[in-house]
């Protein structure tokens, strides 16, 4: 059968990195067809592209045996094809019929909108999908998150949409929800709307795909019927990395315990962690996006403060409040987003390199210049900080450069434990390898490491010990000899036995 | 060696293509032009007046700065100085000691403004709103309370801003010594550094253990201080005090801010710089009437002036922003 769309040979890059190169992607008309992959795969890239979010750099995008360009989301909607993305672009203000018929309202002859017929057809289509518990009438704000992607369904139906793009779509969804939206798509399929499913759940990828396309590293790997494959293929398929680009950590002595957490929770994203990391260990945090990882990190941090559960560190039971308490403690925190949460852009490579000892570096009420520019020209010559001078604005910096100013602001506070969430997302090859050899050299200093990240090469050839968390619980906790890609993959995605 | 002496090149770079150095260069260049058209212009007098009776802007311009670099604005603040004078004078003529009558404005100025920072830090309302709200209680309260009348029969002793310490008038010494200290506190000061990271990404230096909360409430009482000595500076200038608000006070103060460098957006700019734009735009003021165009023009300059910086801003930080 000829698929509706088809796409050939599609590349894109981004500054830095090539995000997808020469997939082959094609939809049916009434099928599931799940995309599966890591973070980082090139999943979202592909559906912006299909989408018309992106211009592909090269290959063709074919619609019904028709090579076609997709200028904007506007052209692909026009085509027929709808996009329901993780966060829902509804507008909480207006009715459910005013969002479903948004920019394409039916109107009256003299040009105004009709919106009786809104409501009638937007009750049709709700119908039509077996949904008769919603009042067009009311303020989409007002419906809860399966409602509203109900709604986003009826609005793509609405567009007389033939493929429908769903990302991840039950990400938010309670187990209820989950069994509804399951029912909606399988009604789309036999009305023969070609679906792609993006998901990182396996069962939910076979309970409900046809066939099932696998991304790895933006390359295509492969694309395998649902009926005959199984989980432990696909995982394979989505894994199969090599390590070679990394520093691998050296061995060094193993001391003591210096962040001891247990039972740590946080109302409805952490349920009763108990981790333990000592001096001179690397241990890796893996999890999907979403399984709590940096939630954990940001409670054992204080900037979420824990429900309940205990923390020690170096033996004594401490209460952390505020990321001020946690600083002073000796614990220090790398974010995951070095633009919102890491620096200052504005200010100077030795304004935030100092930012979080001013208190120290101040004598009285003013900061010690000499102190801050020995601080900042000994962090700059240690992590090879490659800029004009301690006076450089971080904002102009490189990624990877901007990353070891973040390093070296938290190094500055003499920390016990580093937490580093994502510590080298985003940033070229040779930044990496030397941020590797700098966790390495301060293992062997005696610091204890958490490293959350989700590129599986660097968990496992970092890692002293992996631990796995999935839907803000641990579940796996894998000592390195144990620890390969397959298993650790597995465990973060493997079929919650509730679900 | 070669690192030092590139160091210094740097800076000197800095000064000479940053914003105060454009401001600078500006003042120098509208003298020179509206002297040569003009040499009145640069009579002693002219000057003087030039200074004298715009000093207090600068003045309430350094708080102003500073509470814009923290990610905040206000716009009460004309009213807020409008009322000070106003409390001031009528101190003075009710026969307080001169010296309170120049003192509790200020504390009184440091209170309004404290409750100002206070909803803002604490309650997190926009502080546009919060300073919109207190702007039209000052304005309304000023009204009801004075019905506009004017003060005088003002007190021997009391015009603080006619008296010329080693013969330069106290707003002038106001102005550099204010400027200067606040200047330092900026640049050198713990404190001051919080007010940049807070205004340039609050996110990252509550994590290095910064509070938005209690430096949004520093900047906005400091903020009043400087308000209420620009009020005092503003009563003592003549030898009456019309009680009302002055028109488009806090739009002039706002203006010298944003001009002299302060990004809107936040987290950059210097005191120096907008103490250096309310010069350049009280001379621009003045040469208006010296080269004969109608003064009304003046606003219509402030606003180019307020365009092209904001533009320039925006140019810098896409070119940053290009950087990722």
């Amino acid at each position: 059968m000829e698929p509706v769309l088809r796409l050939q040979d599609v590349s894109k890059a981004f500054p830095g990195v090539q995000a997808l190169r020469g997939v082959q992607f094609d939809v049916r008309a009434g099928e599931v067809h799940a995309l599966l992959g890591e973070n980082g795969a090139g999943k979202s890239t592909l559906i912006k592209i299909v989408s018309g979010v992106y211009r592909p750099d090269s290959g063709s995008i074919v619609l019904d045996g028709q090579p076609v360009q997709l200028h904007s989301p506007h052209e692909a909607q026009r085509a027929g094809i709808a996009t329901i993305y993780q966060e829902l672009l509804l507008f909480p203000e207006l009715t459910v019929a005013e969002n479903i018929f948004m920019g394409h309202a039916p109107r009256r002859a003299w040009g105004g909108i009709d919106w009786r017929a809104a409501a009638t057809g937007a009750r049709q289509i709700l119908a039509s999908l077996d949904i008769h518990d919603l009042d067009v009438e009311a303020p989409v704000g007002a419906l809860s998150v399966g409602n509203r992607q109900r709604v986003e369904i009826a609005k793509a139906l609405s567009q007389k949409a033939r493929i429908l793009i769903m990302d991840e779509p039950t990400a938010a969804l309670t187990q209820a929800d989950v069994e509804r939206l399951f029912a909606i798509v399988r009604r789309l399929r036999e009305r023969g709307v070609g679906v792609v499913y993006i998901s990182h759940r396996m069962a939910e990828v076979f309970a409900l795909a046809d066939r099932v396309t696998v991304l790895r590293d933006g390359a295509y790997v492969g694309t395998r019927d649902a009926a005959q494959t199984g989980e432990g293929e696909l995982i394979t398929m989505m894994v199969g990395r090599t390590i070679d680009q990394l520093f691998p950590k050296s061995d060094v002595p193993i001391g003591m315990p210096v962040l001891e957490v247990e039972d740590l929770s946080l109302a409805g994203v952490l349920d009763g962690v108990s981790l333990t990391v000592r001096a001179g260990e690397i241990v890796g945090l893996a999890g999907l996006v979403g399984s709590g990882r940096s939630e954990l990190a940001q409670t054992i941090f204080g900037i979420a403060p824990a429900t309940s559960g205990t923390i020690r560190v170096a033996g004594e039971l401490v209460r952390i409040d505020s990321a001020a308490t946690a600083t002073r403690l000796g614990i220090a925190y790398v974010p995951e987003d070095r633009a919102t949460q890491g620096l200052i852009r504005p200010m100077r490579i030795r304004e935030n390199l100092s930012l979080a000892v001013l208190g120290e570096l101040a004598r009285r009420w003013f900061v010690d210049r000499a102190a801050e520019m020995r601080l900042a020209e000994d962090a700059i010559r240690r992590f090879s900080i490659r800029a004009p001078g301690p006076e450089q604005i971080v904002g102009k910096l490189s990624g990877g450069n901007q990353q070891k100013v973040v390093l070296g602001k938290w190094l500055a506070t003499k920390p016990r434990v580093l937490i580093m969430d994502e510590p080298t997302r985003g940033i070229d090859v040779g930044a990496k390898a030397e941020i590797h050899r700098l966790m390495t050299e301060l293992a062997g200093q005696g610091l204890a490491i958490l490293m959350i990240s989700s590129e599986l090469p660097e968990v496992l050839g970092m890692s002293d010990r992996v631990l796995v968390m999935r839907e803000g619980r641990l579940v796996a906790e894998l000592p390195r000899a144990d620890a390969t890609q397959e298993a650790v993959a597995s465990a973060m995605m493997r079929t919650a036995k509730a679900a | 060696m070669a690192i030092a002496i590139g160091g210094r090149t740097r800076r000197l770079r800095r000064i000479v293509v940053g914003q105060e150095g454009v401001l600078l260069a500006a003042i120098v260049l509208l003298f020179l032009v509206v002297g040569a058209l003009n040499p009145r212009f640069l009579a002693e007098t002219n000057l003087q007046s030039i200074f004298l009776g715009n000093a207090y802007i600068a003045v309430a311009a350094i708080g102003m700065s500073m509470v814009i670099i923290s990610g905040n604005i206000d716009v009460s603040v004309g009213s807020l100085i409008g009322c000070m004078a106003t409390l001031s004078g009528s101190l003075a003529v009710a026969g307080w000691p001169i010296p309170l009558s120049w003192l509790v404005p200020i504390v009184a100025s440091m209170a309004i403004t404290s409750v100002m920072g206070f909803l803002v830090a604490y309650l997190r309302i926009p502080s546009i709103v919060a300073s919109l709200g207190m702007m039209s209680i000052l304005k309304g309260s000023l009204i009801i309370v004075t019905g506009g009348a004017w003060i005088s029969n003002l007190p021997d002793g009391y015009a603080l801003a006619q008296m010329r310490p080693l013969s330069v008038p106290m707003p002038v010494w106001f102005m550099v010594v204010l400027t200067a200290a606040a200047a330092a506190w900026m640049r050198y000061s713990a404190a001051g550094r919080a007010i940049y990271a807070v205004g340039g990404n609050a996110e990252a230096a509550r994590l290095a253990g910064i509070s938005r909360e209690r430096v949004v409430m520093m900047v906005f009482m400091v903020h009043g201080l400087f308000a209420g000595i620009a009020a005092v500076l503003f009563a003592t200038q003549l030898s009456v005090i019309q009680s009302t608000v002055p028109p488009n006070l806090e739009l002039t103060i706002i203006t010298a801010s944003v001009v002299g460098g302060v990004s809107i957006l936040g987290g950059t700019g210097t005191v120096v710089g907008s103490t250096l734009a309310a010069v350049l735009l009280a001379a621009i003021g003045s040469s208006l009437i010296f080269v004969n165009i109608s003064p009304y023009w003046l606003r219509a300059v402030q606003g180019v002036l307020i365009l092209a910086t904001v533009l320039a801003d925006l140019a810098r930080r896409r070119r940053q922003a290009a950087h990722r």
